[in-house]
Order: structure tokens, then C-alpha cells, then sequence
């Protein structure tokens, strides 16, 4: 089987299918951009986590004048705190590092972020309670902090910055399971597009196909070009998804989300360019899988 | 070089067998005539050569081969050994004369220098070198069997099937392509026509193998089509 002869057999294949041809780019590149975005979604949420987390701390909230829980009679005294700071100690390795801020250290980064907002005016330093900021090993330990201090006196209560998180990302994990089944739904319309494609194609050129096999053309030469056609669909396809997914990450991540958002780290370019040979892999193995299964069914040998 | 032995080929979801106990020789270099009315069996007994399908019972051997125990990826290179033409010619209308000859060798990846050779000597041996740039379009019926016969011609198989050549043609027409398949026999080619024809299988005088209900009623060597099938 010669190359020019199998090229001039795919063009003329895509030219006489034109309208269908045209109708498999875009369903192929439409499922396989939704395929990426879920792809960088989960990089995404991974990346927050990975950087986030790193900074999680556990906040242990030390009585006030005001405060009304059982484990509170006024405002800790220092033998409290003392006694707080020894069970802390004595949960390593779990707690990794003890830092304690007093009222006044936290009305000071009151101060830095709410500058110039006039709520700096209605707060007090002993408005805001002293706390005990600890890191963690791994923030998943927090039930064992929590279980140790509950009951402390001094403490009036214990957050874990964590649960915070988990819910945001929870929310980016709903969008990424959505993003999967509209992914799913497209590549199913995707294969069936592709075998009707090359149903059509074969039943426009079932008299090629005859003479081929009553002059013996071997099975494969026979079936190529019909691969062909649904493969350089599926590789333009394929080249829209990506287009579309590195554009989203020069003009809107990079260029509107990144400045704007400091506080979240956004996925690489490295991470981004991880995902394109998936893209291609994904979209030219299910169309070359779906075109066989079809050939098999309507080209007998 | 081509024999029945005791062949069935029944279809599915059908009562009669399409071809019943069928016992038949063909030496190289024999042309056999294979008359009967439709649904006689004479396309399934083609089929069962070109391997396109395989026999219920018994064993057909060609050239000493089994046919029915080829592997499926081994049955193209089984079918070059066959030349095949069909009733309604089956020509690529948008390709030339040339062309159309040399899709049959394209296909089977034979190489351009040989392709440029090889057509042009095909369609001598057709009659057709001067129109080799026409398309089919262009052509009379006789003269785009005789393109479909260059194209059966490429691989010089020692076996060419005919299947109705001559259905869609005038009589004066089919005596041009019966001379020409009558040369292609006389050098060396075996010659298997499946036809309806009676003026062309009286004219010609070569075996006639009649079929009736999937069964052979009568095997005679230089036999017409008008006499009556006697028993065997």
C-alpha cells in the first residue's frame, strides 16, 4: 500500500463527507476541551491543597472577658495558659510547632487588614481573644488536638482552618464531576458520530471497497483509509481542544485571575501542557477504536 | 486444479440448501460454462471460490488448498490468484480508464513503474489502448466489461471467474467479450462463467455444468444450452 495512494484515498474520503467530517472536528474538540478542563480542575484543586494545607493551622481560642463557655471562668488566667501549652507539648509529634498570639498581636494584624476600613474603630484589643496557633503533621490529625483540649479549662474553642477549606473544595469537586459527566455524555456522542461517519463513508464507496477485495487488497489496506479519515478528524479535533485549553490559561488564568486572586496558587504551565498528550491520546484512540468496531461490522473480509 | 467434493452450503433461515452433495472437477485451462436459472446455485458455488464464504460440508480445494481451512488474514493473498468479473462491471466512475485498471493494482501495493508498465499492456490485450483516458461515462457497455476484464487481469491469475459478463450487453456486443475471454483461456487462464446466455454457451461450444436446486443435472464437454439435462 502506498502513502500517496492512501492520502489522495483519505482526502477524497473527507471531502466527499465534508458536512460530517466537519461535525466530528467539533464534537471530538467540544468533548475533549470538556475532558481538559476536568483534567485541569482536579490539577487545580490538588494544587490549592498542596499549598494550602502546608499553611493550615489550628487555632485553639483562649477564654475572654465575655466568653460563655463551660470551660471558661473569665478571662484565662496564666497558670491556664500554662497548663494548655504543656498538653500541646505533650501531643508531638502530631503538633509540629506552638506559636501563641496574645490580644494584642492579633488586634496588630486586625490592624494590617482591615487598614483604613471603619470597623478598625468599633474593635478593641481585648475584643479579640488570645489563641494558641498550632501546626500539625498532617492537618488530618485535628481530631486528636481536638479530643485533648476540649474539656480544658481556658479553652473556649478550637477551629480547624481545614473544615473551612474542605468546603470550598468541595464545591470545585461538584463542578469537576459535572465537568466529567458532560465530558462522558459528548465522548459517547463522539463514538457514536464516529461510526456513522464511517458507516456512511463506507456505504459511499462500497464499489472501491468490493473491487479491493476481489483483487485481494489485504484487509487492513482496505480498512486504513477509512481509520484515516475519522483519525485526522479527530487529530484537528484534538488541536481545537488544546488550543482552546491553553488559550484559557494565557487569557483568563494567567491574564485575569492570577493578578486578581494572589492568594490562590493557580496551575502551572508545566501542569497545562501535562494534559495535552492525554487529549490527543484520549481522542485519537477512541475514534480509531470506534471506526475498527464499525469496519468489522461493514466491511466483511 | 479446482474440485468439489460433496459440497453443501446451506444459508441460515433457509430451508433448501443453496447448494446439495455438489461433486465437480475443473482441470487448468478448462473453460466451464455454469447455466441454470436463478437461486440454481451458480453465485454460491462462485462465492464458495472466492472464498467469500465457506461451505457448510464437504471440501472445495483449489490449486491443492483447502479453501474453507484458509486463515481470514491469508485470503487476500489467496484471491490474487483469481481474477473476478461482475454483470454490472463495477468501474470508479470518477477515474479513467488507466485509473481504473490501476486501482486494482494500487490496492494490492504494487509500485508505480510497474503500474505504468503493466496497464497499458492490459488494455492492448482488452483493445482499449486508445481510450485508456476516458471515463467509463464515455464508453459503451461492451467496452467498460472489457476495462473491468483488464482490471480481473492484473495479478495474471490462472482463474478467472465470470459472473454474468454478458447479462448487460447486446448479442453482438457479448461475441467481442466472449472472443476476448476465449484468448485469455487459450493462455493458459482456467475460465469459469456463471450465465443466463443461451446464443453465447451455444456458440462457443465448451463444458456446460448445469445447475438445478442447488444440484448439478448435467456435466457435458462441448454442450449447448438447448438440450435438455439428462441424468448423469
Amino acid at each position: 500500500m502506498r502513502f500517496s495512494f492512501v492520502r489522495s484515498e483519505v482526502a477524497n474520503g473527507l471531502r466527499r463527507n465534508f458536512t460530517m467530517t466537519v461535525a466530528l472536528i467539533v464534537s471530538v474538540a467540544v468533548s475533549l476541551a470538556l475532558v481538559g478542563a476536568a483534567l485541569l480542575m482536579r490539577a487545580q484543586v490538588d494544587r490549592m491543597k498542596g499549598y494550602w494545607y502546608d499553611k493550615i493551622e489550628v487555632s485553639i481560642f483562649l477564654c475572654g472577658k465575655t466568653s460563655v463557655a463551660f470551660t471558661c471562668t473569665g478571662t484565662v488566667t496564666a497558670e491556664q495558659r500554662a497548663n494548655i501549652e504543656t498538653v500541646l507539648g505533650s501531643l508531638a509529634p502530631t503538633v509540629q510547632e506552638i506559636f501563641y498570639e496574645s490580644s494584642q498581636d492579633a488586634y496588630g494584624k486586625f490592624q494590617e487588614q482591615f487598614a483604613g476600613s471603619a470597623i478598625l474603630a468599633n474593635i478593641s484589643p481585648d475584643a479579640l481573644p488570645e489563641s494558641f496557633r498550632v501546626k500539625l503533621d498532617d492537618p488530618a490529625n485535628f481530631e486528636k488536638v481536638a479530643t485533648a483540649l476540649q474539656s480544658v479549662q481556658g479553652v473556649e474553642s478550637i477551629q480547624d482552618q481545614r473544615q473551612l477549606l474542605d468546603r470550598f473544595f468541595q464545591i470545585l469537586k461538584g463542578l469537576q464531576s459535572f465537568a466529567i459527566a458532560i465530558a462522558a455524555a459528548m465522548l459517547f456522542v463522539t463514538v457514536l458520530l464516529v461510526m456513522n461517519t464511517i458507516r456512511v463513508s463506507a456505504f459511499a464507496r462500497r464499489r472501491e471497497t468490493s473491487i479491493m477485495r476481489s483483487v485481494g487488497a489485504s484487509n487492513i489496506s482496505i480498512r486504513l483509509p477509512f481509520i484515516l479519515e475519522a483519525v485526522v478528524a479527530s487529530v484537528i479535533g484534538s488541536m481545537l481542544a488544546t488550543a482552546g485549553i491553553l488559550a484559557t490559561k494565557y487569557w483568563v488564568i494567567d491574564a485575569r485571575l492570577a493578578p486578581n486572586l494572589t492568594f490562590i496558587p493557580f496551575i502551572t504551565w508545566s501542569q497545562v501542557l501535562a494534559i495535552v498528550p492525554v487529549i490527543f491520546l484520549a481522542g485519537v484512540g477512541i475514534t480509531v477504536l470506534a471506526s475498527s468496531i464499525t469496519l468489522r461490522r461493514y466491511l466483511r473480509g | 486444479m479446482i474440485s468439489f467434493d460433496n459440497v453443501t452450503k446451506h444459508y441460515k433461515n433457509t430451508s433448501m440448501p443453496a447448494l446439495a452433495e455438489i461433486d465437480l472437477n475443473i482441470e487448468q485451462g478448462d473453460f466451464v460454462f455454469l447455466v441454470g436459472a436463478s437461486g440454481s446455485g451458480k453465485s454460491t458455488l462462485l462465492r464458495l471460490l472466492l472464498r467469500e464464504e465457506t461451505a457448510t460440508s464437504g471440501t472445495v480445494t483449489v490449486d491443492g488448498v483447502n479453501v474453507a481451512k484458509i486463515r481470514h488474514r491469508d485470503v487476500p493473498a489467496y484471491r490474487r490468484n483469481m481474477g473476478i468479473v461482475f454483470q454490472d462491471f463495477r468501474l470508479l466512475p470518477g477515474k479513467t480508464v488507466f485509473e481504473n485498471v490501476a486501482f486494482g493494482m494500487e490496492v494490492i501495493g504494487k509500485h508505480k513503474s510497474e503500474i505504468a508498465r503493466k496497464v497499458p499492456a492490459l488494455l492492448e490485450l482488452v483493445g482499449l489502448e486508445e481510450k485508456s483516458h476516458r471515463l467509463p461515462s464515455e464508453l459503451s457497455g461492451g467496452e467498460q466489461q472489457r476495462v473491468a476484464m483488464a482490471r480481473a487481469f492484473v495479478n495474471q491469475p490462472k482463474l478467472l471467474l465470470a459472473d454474468e459478463p454478458t447479462g448487460n450487453l447486446d448479442p453482438a456486443t457479448s461475441v467481442g467479450i466472449m472472443k476476448l475471454l476465449d484468448r485469455i483461456n487459450r493462455i493458459g487462464t482456467t475460465v469459469i462463467m456463471a450465465t443466463h446466455d443461451v446464443a453465447t454457451v451455444d456458440q462457443m461450444r465448451k463444458r456446460i455444468v448445469q445447475m438445478e436446486d442447488g444440484k448439478i443435472v448435467r456435466d457435458q464437454e462441448r454442450g449447448m444450452y438447448g438440450q435438455s439435462g439428462q441424468a448423469l
